[in-house]
């Protein structure tokens, strides 16, 4: 647990974190970036409040299952939507051209279309929340961890 | 069932995928719900295996291309190179395909009733069925980025189930000993990959070995990617890791972790046979992998006779019976281009190797689960503190005799055929080996009668009064591995004829997966 | 680049990847250990994108300018699963390094062995 300042400044600062991990995951088949990506600034917001709060804190209202079933909802879609194509093969892309993300963008120079890409945006998002659920499971079970080592002795 | 064939090489590896993914959500809910799905999973995925293997025996080999508008399309219109991820199913992926399924079927249903009071349940499911994935996808795929992802996948998930009984202080060293190792095996494959796309601007195996002039640098990827692979399947002497990860990991994981060295001996093959094929030099690596294993061969019998914990001694059992493997093989790699040589002893050894490869899996197999019903039933695997157990646990000493009569080579028993093999062929190709193969034999039966009185004779000891027989899932995933060794002790031949051969064809046969690729361009 | 007799991409490559395999073989403290492997996988990583470097080259992005020519995007796709794989095994590495630790009460490699032979 850190100062006051530190608190409300990370208050402050773990919604611009969740938007610019969300910035980087939409767009990640048109503009760098993408599913682990963005998923792992998430986790980087989550490890900002672990180090502002202490990971007991943080525990209290974030419990491991919570992640768990996030993690396996992120995954779900991800491989639903790659047996999804299997009328032709699998992982084909079978929202090229229907309205949900099917846009074709036009060649040449152009800003980029955050609709297109068929399949591979909803793949983003699934894998985005396996990632962000993951690692912040990682990093929250092993603050306790290790605070649990440190009473120990 | 002609689009569930069709379909099938890439079922095989998502299934156990959809599976894991399956098991947070349903194992909360419902336990007997997930027992139910992951050895449903796992029987489903035995009979495509079953079903592809029969279908590759009659009409060749099938590409399935992943993504693509149908699942042969591997070079798209006014493409020169494939430019997809393909999986490419020959007679030697399907063989190694068969030992995972049987060896990941046996072991989750022997897990029922070994783990039932450990917690995290949940989580050794999810990660049996990501190992299993995970060797499945090293078998079937038809790239080589493919196969370094897979490797990881499968030696994470090995890894952490290695150190899963965290109440034990030895676990967790067994298990960082295997992630670091694997680890570094992985990079240096990685590196290799680097080293290929650097020059060729391709990684599909088939499309390389149409491409592969032999120059320097493909010389450091081979000499990389060898030791890779040695590393990662405890080969002399890149061995330290092996007992220790063997013993201390749960008897169900143990056996799946050496099917996962038996993947990485397949992707050792693929390598030497198919991905430089006749373009080595070929007496050279030849000789290099008989050496290897003839290392393999003695220094994993001679350490296992002093052994006093049960589990070591048959890790280093299982070290030295991948000796024999690498000495079948090497032998048949060092014929390649000798037509002659090769019809007459070299088919005959990289037969005997193959044929060892499922026997191998299959008593190792049996051997291991039975240290682990005796860990289960006296929660100790040092051998100088048990005693007289055959009398409480008939049915576990019998098959622990199988498993030692077939390990050992005694007619007529499957490790009889395939050792014969190997030594007939191996002799004439020179006479030292097949001598030194026949000491380690002999070593073997001798180390094992050793463990047999220490553990199942003598008479009962008193602490071990209320013993009783395993339940009755162990004993089916135990008997699962007797019956697969009993057939094939009766019928060796038609094994050799319907399962190895076809195997060894399909590894020297390197055109046959070249055109798979370019599709008769090559 | 045009000035410099070497590649100093690749020289770096071939300086991580020796210190790197050297830290591993050489220290005894279980961290450094793993510090070692995550320094082999970054020298790896360097490795496969520097590979791919085009002269004069922008960045692969399709809609920027497709008539320019444009470094290799296939390594760049390698080197990121690569990165994914090596969080995995770097996570899983350090958690095992703290049951040795409490079950041992010491990471140093020698003193917390259990079996031998």
């Amino acid at each position: 647990m850190m100062s006051k300042i530190v608190r409300t400044m990370s208050n402050f600062l773990i919604l611009v974190v969740l938007v610019y991990g969300l910035y980087i995951i939409m767009h990640g088949h048109s503009t760098p970036g993408g599913g682990f990506q963005g998923g792992a600034v998430v986790a980087s917001g989550v490890a900002l409040l672990i180090v502002a709060f202490g990971s007991h804190s943080i525990h209290e209202n974030l419990k491991e299952h919570h992640l768990s079933i996030l993690k396996s909802t992120g995954l779900l879609i991800f491989i639903g939507l790659a047996f999804g194509g299997m009328a032709r093969t699998f992982f084909y892309n079978f929202l090229v051209g229907s309205p949900i993300f099917g846009h074709i963008p036009p060649l040449g120079p152009n800003p980029g279309e955050m609709l297109s890409g068929g399949v591979i945006p909803l793949m983003d998002i699934g894998v985005s929340l396996n990632v962000a659920g993951g690692l912040s499971a990682i990093l929250l079970v092993m603050a306790l961890a290790i605070t649990a080592t440190e009473v120990e002795e | 069932m002609h689009a569930l064939v069709t379909h099938s090489p890439i079922l095989i590896i998502a299934i156990p995928l959809l599976a894991a993914f399956l098991i947070p959500l349903i194992g909360r809910a419902n336990e007997k719900a997930r027992d139910v799905l992951v050895v449903a999973a796992l029987a489903f995925v035995g009979f495509l295996v079953i079903i592809l293997a029969k279908d590759i025996y009659f009409n060749g080999l099938r590409v399935y291309t992943l993504g693509a508008s149908s699942s042969i399309l591997t070079i798209p219109e006014h493409y020169m190179v494939p430019v997809r991820i393909i999986l490419e199913v020959d007679s030697m992926s399907t063989f190694m395909a068969i030992i995972t399924a049987t060896v990941s079927l046996a072991a989750a249903i022997y897990s029922l009733a070994f783990v039932r009071e450990e917690t995290g349940q949940n989580r050794f499911y999810t990660l049996l069925l990501l190992l299993a994935a995970g060797m499945f996808g090293m078998e079937l795929t038809g790239d080589l980025f493919n196969l370094f992802v897979f490797l990881e996948i499968a030696s994470i998930a090995g890894a952490a189930l290695t150190a899963f009984r965290t109440r034990f202080a030895d676990t967790a060293e067994g298990g960082f000993k295997y992630i670091v190792i694997s680890s570094i095996a992985a990079l240096m494959i990685l590196l290799a990959i680097g080293l290929f796309y650097a020059q060729y601007n391709l990684i599909n195996i088939g499309a390389l070995a149409q491409v592969m002039q032999y120059t320097m640098l493909d010389k450091i990827a081979l000499a990389l990617l060898v030791i890779a692979f040695m590393m990662k399947l405890a080969g002399v002497p890149l061995h330290m890791w092996c007992p220790d990860a063997y013993s201390v990991a749960p008897a169900s994981i143990t056996v799946m972790l050496v099917a996962a060295s038996y993947a990485c001996l397949y992707a050792l093959f693929r390598t030497c046979f198919t991905l430089y094929g006749v373009c080595l030099n070929l007496v050279t690596v030849g000789w290099i992998v008989i050496i290897f294993g003839l290392l393999s061969m003695f220094i994993g019998v001679t350490m296992a006779v002093f052994q006093s914990d049960i589990k070591r001694l048959m890790a280093y059992h299982c070290i030295s019976q991948t000796g024999y493997m690498l000495l079948g093989i090497g032998v048949g790699l060092a014929v390649l281009d000798n037509p002659e040589a090769l019809n007459s002893y070299g088919i005959a050894a990289m037969n005997g190797g193959i044929f060892h490869i499922i026997n191998n899996a299959l008593y190792k197999g049996l051997l291991f689960l039975t240290a682990g019903a005796l860990f289960y039933r006296t929660g100790t695997r040092d051998l100088n503190k048990m005693g007289g157990l055959a009398h409480k646990m008939k049915w576990t000493a019998i098959f622990y005799i199988i498993g030692a009569l077939s390990i050992s080579g005694i007619p007529p028993s499957n490790g009889f055929a395939s050792k014969l093999l190997l030594y007939e062929s191996t002799y004439q190709f020179h006479p030292v080996i097949a001598i030194v193969a026949m000491i380690t034999s002999i070593l073997t039966l001798a180390s094992f009668t050793k463990a047999f009185y220490s553990a199942f004779m003598g008479a009962e000891l008193p602490e071990y009064e209320e013993v009783k027989e395993v339940p009755k899932s162990m004993m089916a995933g135990m008997a699962i591995l007797v019956v697969g060794i009993i057939f094939f002790s009766l019928f060796p031949g038609l094994v050799i004829d319907w399962l190895a051969h076809p195997a060894t064809e399909a590894l020297i046969n390197q055109g046959a997966y070249i055109s798979g690729i370019m599709g008769g361009m090559g | 680049m045009e000035g410099i007799p070497f590649n100093i991409p690749f020289l770096a490559v071939a300086a991580m990847i020796g210190i790197a395999f050297y830290i591993i073989v050489s220290q005894r403290n279980l961290i450094k250990l793993v510090m070692g492997l995550s320094i082999l996988a970054s020298g790896v990583n360097l490795f496969l994108i520097t590979l791919g470097y085009r002269e004069g080259g922008i960045a692969p992005v399709y809609t920027h300018a497709p008539t320019e020519r444009m470094v290799l995007p296939i390594p760049q796709a390698l080197t990121l699963t690569s990165i994914v794989i090596a969080v995995a095994c770097l996570a899983l590495m350090l958690s095992m390094v703290v049951h040795i630790y409490r079950h041992t009460g010491d990471i140093d490699a020698e003193k917390s062995r259990q079996m031998k032979g």
